[in-house]
């Protein structure tokens, strides 16, 4: 690295005052300092949205935690989704009619939450762990700018990951028991029942995306959202007495895997009251709307 | 060309920083001076707005940082260098940073060759050495080739070789007609690169002078006579063409002339002198003193001063021969400008 310099320098005998220590020659001190200002030679560009995108589409595909969390995520969708489907179809038992294959992708896409909601919030709240996030908001001080293309990317990279995986599964359960069961394959079920999930679990990880930007600490972040996801269901397990009836029948209906379930109309509930057809999308998308307004404030407001 | 006007951040009931107001101008290495716990960083921060300041504002070429079009372009920072995530390679690392603000992939690889870091760029650099890490970061302050640097206590934990390579590398960035803003709490540093100082000091400036000046004034190296006939040896010294400045309590000082000089001056008048020494005042004093009321974390049993271990004989050798370090992207072109 450094330059071979011989003892005898010759450019140093030319150098003014050489003995004099620390004196940069003709140091005007009154005056502007330099006569002149440097200037770059490559054209400059306003940054805008597309800059950032790209620039988080690097982020988030050159870390492992994304390789590790969408791997087990896609591993749980089709894994189980296609385990269940098997083992039904190897028993030759008949489903109900009200009780559609498509079903069977429930309990992987449910479990996947839990990886989707850890990158969400990893997204963000890694460059805060790290301080990743002050050389982020150097080169982007547009903060509200920098979390529209985090979630941009990640809500996208999830959705798209989660639709492929849910259609997999929505086929195969499909073909391998159509002829165990008696009802008919809807348009409007299979639709539901991949793209309807997908949006569900992806805006769902816009809300964990939120909650680490509000926290700004990893584990803090993920331990509120498996609360979010987890605690309402068993709330509502330990809940006795008539008067609690109603909270405990509401807790239980808008939870999070009872949500998930309204999308494979296999809904779990015992009454047909609570969320019905798209409607958990909409209820998600307001959470994450009134998340996300608050991570906006939030990091535009805060220090970094 | 940087601009403070009464910058303030105040923490709870504790204030970080205590209306600084001062200018770094551009074609110089600017020394922010201040022992740990001064408020540098805080500064820093707010300078890029990461932090509100509580009061006062910070321009940037006339314009706040919020405002700038091309940041990267306009302003190269270190703050910490280890602020990257450790999963990231170092090629990575840098492309994001590129993309956010349009910059071409290629200038990646030219900066990874600026920092010598070219051979690990695909590794992640959770393995990097500390001097790896401010190389890494370095690299991502010169990434846009800005008009304004500022790298926060950048020599901290390198190695020789590398700290003679960072002073190198930003004296060329300076003289390059850059704006080069440099914190440290270490004055032996900052005489060895610093063209012009600003030292703070729980906040408050408490100097905004030239190096030169500053040399000048501190490092000194003079003659303290003491005499019961003060007056005789007064009139006897400005017969020998010496003019002596008479200190608060009494002693005289000499600049420019040896103490045996004035031994046999005295002796040839028969003045009795109780005191004869030879003083050098070192740069490390000088700071020392002048932050002595303001040292956030004071060590309680003070043995005196460290003898420097960098004396303040700086600038020798130093600079001339070195490679510039943007070289290759129109490192020397310049405009001219105010
Ligand atoms: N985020 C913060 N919250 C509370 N106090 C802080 C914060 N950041 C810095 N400080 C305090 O402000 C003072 C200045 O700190 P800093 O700017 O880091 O000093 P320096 O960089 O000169 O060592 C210190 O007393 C520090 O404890
Ligand atoms: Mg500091």
């Amino acid at each position: 690295m450094t330059a071979p310099q011989p003892p005898q320098q010759p450019a140093f005998a030319q150098a003014p005052q050489p003995g004099q220590p620390g004196m940069p020659p003709q140091q005007q001190w009154t005056g502007p300092a330099a006569p002149y200002v440097y200037v770059s030679p490559i054209p400059v560009r306003k940054a805008n949205l597309g800059d950032a995108l790209r620039s988080e589409w690097t982020k988030i595909r050159s870390v492992r935690s994304t390789l590790w969390t969408l791997g087990v995520m896609l591993v749980l969708i089709l894994g189980i989704g296609l385990l269940a489907a098997g083992v039904v179809s190897g028993t030759d038992t008949e489903l109900d009619s009200d009780a559609s294959p498509l079903g069977l992708g429930f309990f992987g896409v449910l479990l996947s939450t839990i990886c989707v909601m850890t990158l969400g919030v990893l997204t963000i709240s890694s460059e805060f762990g790290t301080g990743l996030i002050r050389t982020t908001l150097t080169a982007c001080p547009d903060r509200a700018r920098v979390l529209t293309a985090k979630a941009i990317v990640f809500f996208l990279l999830t959705f798209v990951l989660t639709l492929v995986a849910t259609t997999l599964v929505a086929m195969f359960d499909s073909a391998m028991l159509a002829d165990q069961w008696d009802g008919e394959f809807t348009g409007a079920a299979y639709f539901k029942a991949t793209v309807g999930v997908s949006l569900f679990i992806a805006t769902l990880g816009l809300v964990a995306l939120a909650v680490g930007a509000l926290l700004r600490h990893s584990a803090g972040a993920i331990t509120v959202m498996l609360g979010v996801v987890l605690l309402p269901l068993v709330v509502a397990m330990f809940m006795f007495g008539e008067s609690l009836e109603k909270v405990r029948k509401a807790l239980f209906e808008y939870s999070i895997p009872n949500q998930l379930a309204v999308f494979y109309g296999t809904d779990a509930s015992e009454a047909a009251s609570g969320p019905t057809g798209w409607e958990p999308l909409w209820i998600v998308l307001v959470v994450a709307a009134l998340a996300l307004g608050g991570a906006y404030t939030s990091l535009v407001k805060r220090d970094a | 060309m940087i601009e403070l006007q009464g910058l303030t951040k105040r923490y709870g009931d504790k204030l970080a920083v205590d209306g600084l107001t001062c200018t770094v101008r551009p074609g110089i290495v600017t020394g922010f001076l201040g022992p740990n716990g001064a408020g540098k960083s805080t500064t820093m921060r707010m300078m890029l707005d990461l932090d509100n300041p509580t009061a006062g504002t910070v321009l940037i070429d006339g314009k706040h940082y919020r405002q700038l079009r091309d940041p990267l372009r306009a302003v190269g920072a270190l703050l910490d260098a280890k602020a990257m995530h450790g999963g990231r390679s170092a090629y990575n690392h840098l492309l994001c940073l590129a993309q956010s603000n349009g910059i071409p992939d290629s200038r990646v690889r030219e900066v990874l060759d600026t920092v010598g870091l070219t051979s690990v760029a695909r590794k992640r650099s959770k393995g990097f050495s500390l001097g790896m890490g401010q190389r890494l970061g370095i690299a991502g302050a010169l990434l846009g080739d800005p008009r304004i640097l500022m790298f926060d206590e950048p020599v901290n934990g390198l190695d020789p070789e590398g700290i003679h390579w960072i002073r190198n590398l930003m004296k060329n960035l300076a003289a390059q007609g850059r704006t080069v803003f440099v914190s440290s709490h270490l004055m032996s540093e900052m005489a060895l690169t610093a063209d012009h100082l600003v030292v703070i000091g729980q906040g408050r400036l408490l100097a905004d002078t030239s190096m030169a000046d500053f040399i000048a004034r501190n490092s000194r190296s003079y003659v303290r006579l003491r005499s019961p006939e003060h007056e005789r040896l007064l009139d006897v010294l400005a017969g020998a063409g010496v003019t002596p400045v008479t200190t608060v309590d009494g002693t005289l000082e000499v600049d420019g002339t040896d103490a045996a000089r004035l031994g046999e001056l005295a002796a040839r008048h028969q003045i009795v002198l109780h005191e004869l020494s030879p003083q050098q005042a070192s740069l490390e004093e000088a700071f020392m003193q002048l932050t002595a009321g303001s040292v956030e974390y004071h060590a309680h049993s003070s043995p005196g001063p460290d003898p420097a271990p960098g004396r303040p004989v700086p600038a020798a050798g130093q600079g001339p021969g070195d490679p510039p370090p943007g070289a290759g992207w129109g490192a020397d072109r310049r405009k001219k400008g105010s």
